[in-house]
């Protein structure tokens, strides 16, 4: 397979992509996870379906979107999608999980009329759905690099804000802290790594990425910190792995990514559970 | 050492929630150095009040003036440190140590695109030491117990070396022994020269720690000293609260049961 590596430009792309993607999904998971709001993540995959849907739909008609890339209408509606579910939750101010089924099933729906208007399934979207890696351009390449270093360089500078915010978000508001933009970077930066981890894992399990490999991190970590670097390397080890497993067994690779960091996950929690026995006897 | 300077002065603050005032005409100054300790019922507006100095909510009408600026044009949050009631805000599965957690006290402080440095690390185990938890401080802080946490919180609070604490209940959900030498670690802050503003509903506790008491139901009842306080409590709690005693204690039984 290294050989290959080095022969084959989309071997490449899938390889830098899925290491990039390892390393910022579960970096944003963390914040996510903390604050409970891993199924805004389901919500925005889906909104931004319905963006590539929308996309290849008009590409049928609009030269201009037949040369567009999808991707860049998926983060459009991604991002739209995020602002309207902060509005919602603003508005249903005692139901603010609310906003999130909303969203979802209005992604779906949009993404759905879409699809039919486009005359059913193309394989091109069915790659969307379940993620297919050897489809990763070079052009989607070059937007997943752009994203990864506007989201890790935001991600350094606010690290104490947003630490603050989601750890006490009350207290966070006291302290005078701009507490309403950096929610909002915040939640852009969801929007636009979820498009950007599309291609790799697809719609349906893109939010898996993003709360797997922290779900695992938290069980063993000791500090913020360290959830986030174990979170990192569980979401490696599962791109990796799924991608090196399934080139090898010949396995859908977003599936496989997908498996590998569930069976992380199981290992950490058993792993937590023999060393919590230990420490009994 | 109490100053004859206001460190926090309300005039006719009103603030009205749903159609009902919560807070009526409060007129109340605290003056630096001193130890307030506010009481009342549930529901008598006392966190409300907290919340309005701390720029949480606004009022519909009235002044507050922090540190002698009106609270509109006042900038300088790192003076104030607050300590909520823990249950309210917090996430006890939280994966964040105790330095951790007490590092974010520095947050404005630093300001925006800052980092931390080497100071405010020596910072940080300073105020983890004085409140007696350095052992802990690389522990999580869901491991530790009621108490231990809201320490904790105080050394988050205290790490910026505030000049006023503002603490709301902050011994809900510690346990009974563990709350004497709690107040006494506020008593000896107080001493050092912090400025102390602590919402209450166990105002027997306090009196002897506190340098001045406020009974709050919607309406300020009683201002004074602790002593002035005191004087006045073997009159029979009727004569702090006020006219409508009945209502109020029936409150406070209702809002136990």
């Amino acid at each position: 397979m290294i050989s290959a590596l080095f022969q084959y430009e989309f071997l490449q792309n899938a390889f830098i992509s899925g290491m990039i993607i390892g390393l910022i999904a579960p970096l944003l998971g963390v914040f996510i996870v903390v604050r409970r709001l891993s199924l805004i993540a389901d919500a925005l995959s889906h909104v931004t379906l319905a963006g590539i849907a929308a996309s290849l739909f008009m590409g049928k008609y609009i030269p201009f979107f037949g040369t567009l890339n999808p991707l860049y209408m998926g983060m459009a509606f991604s991002v739209g999608g995020s602002l309207f579910i902060e509005k919602l939750r603003s508005v249903y101010k005692h139901y603010q999980e609310l906003a999130i089924p909303i969203i979802l099933s209005g992604g779906i729906g949009i993404g759905v009329i879409f699809i039919s208007l486009a005359d059913g399934f193309n394989t091109d979207l069915f790659s969307y759905l379940f993620g297919s890696v050897s489809a990763v351009s070079r052009t989607d390449l070059w937007t997943i690099i752009a994203i990864s270093i506007f989201v890790l360089i935001t991600i350094i500078l606010i690290y104490k804000e947003l630490f603050l915010l989601s750890f006490d978000e009350e207290y966070a508001k006291a302290t005078g802290i701009a507490a309403r933009s950096i929610h909002f970077l915040f939640i852009v930066m969801v929007a636009l790594v979820i498009a950007a981890s599309m291609r790799i894992v697809g719609v349906l399990l893109v939010s898996s990425l993003m709360t797997l490999p922290v779900a695992a991190s938290i069980r063993l970590s000791r500090g913020f910190k360290q959830t986030i670097f174990f979170s990192v390397v569980f979401g490696e080890a599962s791109v990796l792995g799924g991608l090196f497993l399934s080139y090898y067994l010949d396995l859908a690779p977003g599936g496989t990514i997908v498996v590998l960091a569930v069976l992380i996950l199981i290992a950490t929690v058993l792993i937590k559970k023999l060393s919590a026995n230990r420490a009994v006897y | 050492m109490i100053k004859e300077e206001p460190i926090i002065e309300i005039k006719h603050l009103f603030y009205r929630y749903d159609r009902e005032n919560v807070l009526e005409d409060v007129n109340l100054s605290v003056n630096y150095g001193s130890f307030l300790g506010i009481v009342g019922p549930n529901g008598s507006g006392k966190s409300t009040l907290l919340k309005l100095i701390l720029g949480l909510n606004k009022p519909q009408r009235g002044e507050i003036k922090l540190f002698g600026k009106d609270i509109k044009q006042f900038r300088e949050r790192q003076k104030i440190g607050f300590v909520s009631q823990k249950a309210n805000s917090f996430n006890s599965g939280f994966p964040a140590t105790v330095y951790e957690v007490v590092a974010s006290g520095l947050t404005k402080k630093i300001g925006l695109l800052r980092f931390y440095n080497k100071n405010d690390a020596a910072k940080i185990e300073k105020a983890v030491a004085s409140v007696g938890m350095e052992k802990f401080l690389h522990r999580n802080i869901g491991e530790l117990s009621g108490g231990q946490q809201q320490r904790v919180f105080i050394a988050r609070a205290l790490v910026s070396d505030p000049e006023l604490l503002i603490l709301d209940e902050p011994t809900v959900g510690v346990d009974a022994e563990n709350v004497q030498s709690f107040y006494e670690m506020l008593e000896q802050l107080n001493k050092d020269g912090i400025t102390l503003l602590m919402v209450t509903h166990d105002i027997g506790a306090i009196t002897d720690k506190v340098t001045n008491v406020a009974c709050l139901n919607k309406v300020l009842f009683f201002h004074g000293t602790s002593t002035e306080f005191e004087d006045k409590k073997h009159l029979g709690i009727s004569d702090i609260y006020g006219h409508d005693v009945h209502l109020l204690t029936h409150d406070h039984k209702e809002a136990h049961s």
